[in-house]
């Protein structure tokens, strides 16, 4: 039965993408964890920045 | 063989070195008042004694201990200049590299590596002056923790309330330190490790400038996060150790190329000429009454009276969370994929979660990272340091699962660090000073620019000399 909630589909084709194993238990879980990050990354991505902004790391050759 | 067999010889040092500092022990030593032979079996039969109840200890290096101390002895009778650490019991998270030892790092899955060739470099240096590692302590699986629980090993329990959590992911070393079994351990702190269970079980921690000291042999978590610090009963050994352990190594990509930069000739300088702000807004909500009144106390007694507001820290400790889960996940990918099942299931599903990020938020929170950065050393033009509270609250019960922040019901496991966060994001370096409260003692974090730990461990020495902050001694009562 197909589940309406999207970040489960997300969830589950993530995993299958990435090769990783997500036994059925494991979902409930999971979501929770992806939704609290997802949060705190819409947190971050809502702050505007110009296009020139480096990220922290930056490569030296 | 290391064990966790208690010492079968346990005999008793000349004088008391339950809770002495490590610079008493080295002084004793160096004195000839006691022997390092002396205060190693002492150490090693309170660890055998204590641990039964604290589980600090997931290793116990008796007989290598015992050989260091030896050798220890026959260079003070042979008249030999001893290390200022000479005899000094230390032990170290079991993310460290020990030398014959499989580094755990608090997994399951580690146990399946062969042990480590060589020590850390961290190790070598304290042992280079004399220090003798005793063994190696227990951890949060990974260093993704706040709590100083394991599923494998069992929880770390706090000296202070056998019901409590000591906080981790370093539970091990702060409750091996607040327990008296050693004057001096070595953590890790990613997020918060090492100032959270300084916070909690009531003792001095301090978590360096980012690329301070060397984390090589030592096992990652978010290696643009992680740094290696100590944990001690009094601001001298902090200092001590920390210098001790400076010094560049290639052999850490992100270990900086500088000098030594010696604190202890700074350490009694006292407050006169500093400017010490206190955090307000982002850092004082949500906070529970006694991580309030222990910012108060020792702001009071800092004579700081200036708050001011570190911009963005709530956005700051939510790109911290992204970076995290990523790189964690990064690191981990392949053991998800191939032994999912042996992960503590708290860590897994965290780790799973953090695999399935798009990469444009993890890039955005490094964009941040940058900036708030720059937006955060601008304060430091108008002050010298800040106080923070450490944790929101003190040590929460073993095993509890949510507590109350700011009015909403919280996962405990992923929020005790909610201060800690925004200030090692950016690798600012921290000595975090225990408060004595009743029941529970709990920590302000003193926070510096990058590269001035003189400066916090200055401040922290100054609060210690007037009795503002102290770590506590427990009551701890062993049942042989």
């Amino acid at each position: 039965m197909a589940d309406p909630d999207p970040l489960f589909d997300f969830i589950i084709a993530s995993a299958r993408t990435l090769g990783l194993p997500m036994k059925t238990d494991w979902l409930p879980e999971v979501r929770a964890n992806l939704e609290v990050t997802l949060k705190h990354a819409a947190v971050v991505a809502e702050f505007e920045m110009p296009d020139d902004a480096e990220p922290a790391p930056i490569f030296a050759a | 063989m290391p064990s966790l067999r208690p010492s079968s010889r346990p005999k008793p040092a000349p004088f008391d070195t339950s809770w002495s500092t490590a610079t008493e022990i080295a002084a004793a030593v160096t004195s000839g008042k006691t022997s390092a032979a002396a205060v190693v079996e002492d150490a090693l039969a309170r660890i055998g004694e204590r641990n039964t109840v604290l589980n600090a200890f997931t290793v116990i290096a008796a007989e290598r201990a015992r050989a260091r101390a030896k050798v220890i002895d026959a260079a003070a009778a042979n008249k030999q200049k001893l290390g200022p650490l000479a005899g000094v019991p230390f032990a170290v998270k079991n993310l460290f590299d020990v030398a014959g030892i499989t580094t755990v790092a608090g997994s399951k899955i580690n146990r399946a590596l062969p042990p480590a060739k060589r020590d850390s470099p961290l190790i070598e240096k304290l042992e280079a002056a004399g220090a003798v590692l005793v063994g190696a302590l227990n951890m949060g699986e990974y260093a993704y923790d706040f709590t100083g629980e394991n599923v494998h090993d069992g929880a770390s329990r706090n000296p202070h309330d056998l019901t409590r959590m000591t906080g981790g992911s370093s539970g091990g070393s702060a409750g091996a330190v607040a327990g008296g079994m050693v004057p001096l351990a070595l953590g890790s702190d990613t997020n918060g490790s090492i100032r959270v269970p300084s916070s909690l079980c009531g003792t001095f921690g301090l978590k360096p400038t980012y690329g301070r000291l060397s984390r090589a042999r030592s096992f990652p978590f978010v290696t643009s996060l992680d740094h290696l610090g100590p944990f001690a009963r009094s601001t001298r050994d902090l200092a001590l150790s920390y210098d001790l352990m400076q010094g560049t190594d290639t052999d850490d990509a992100a270990c900086a190329d500088r000098a030594v930069e010696p604190t202890l000739p700074e350490l009694e300088r006292g407050l006169e000429g500093l400017r010490i702000a206190v955090a307000g807004g982002y850092f004082q909500q949500g906070a529970f009454p006694e991580a309030l009144e222990a910012l108060d106390r020792v702001a009071k007694a800092a004579g700081a009276s200036n708050e001011i507001e570190i911009p963005e820290a709530r956005r700051a400790r939510a790109a911290a969370y992204v970076i995290t889960t990523t790189e964690g996940a990064a690191l981990h990918l392949d053991r998800l994929r191939d032994r999912a099942d042996k992960f503590d299931p708290a860590v897994r599903d965290r780790l799973l979660a953090g695999a399935m990020i798009p990469s444009p938020l993890v890039v955005k929170a490094q964009n941040f990272r940058r900036w708030y950065h720059s937006r955060v050393l601008e304060l430091f033009k108008s002050c010298d340091a800040i106080l923070a509270p450490a944790t929101p609250c003190t040590a929460p019960k073993i095993g509890q699962q949510t507590f109350n922040l700011g009015g909403v019901e919280m996962p405990v496991r992923a929020n005790l660090g909610i201060y800690t966060q925004p200030i090692s994001f950016i690798g600012l370096p921290v000595v975090a000073v225990p408060v004595t409260l009743q029941p529970l003692p709990i920590g302000v974090q003193i926070i510096a620019a990058p590269w001035r730990e003189d400066i916090a461990l200055r401040v922290a020495h100054a609060l210690e000399q007037m009795g503002a902050v102290v770590a506590p001694r427990p009551s701890l009562k062993v049942s042989a």
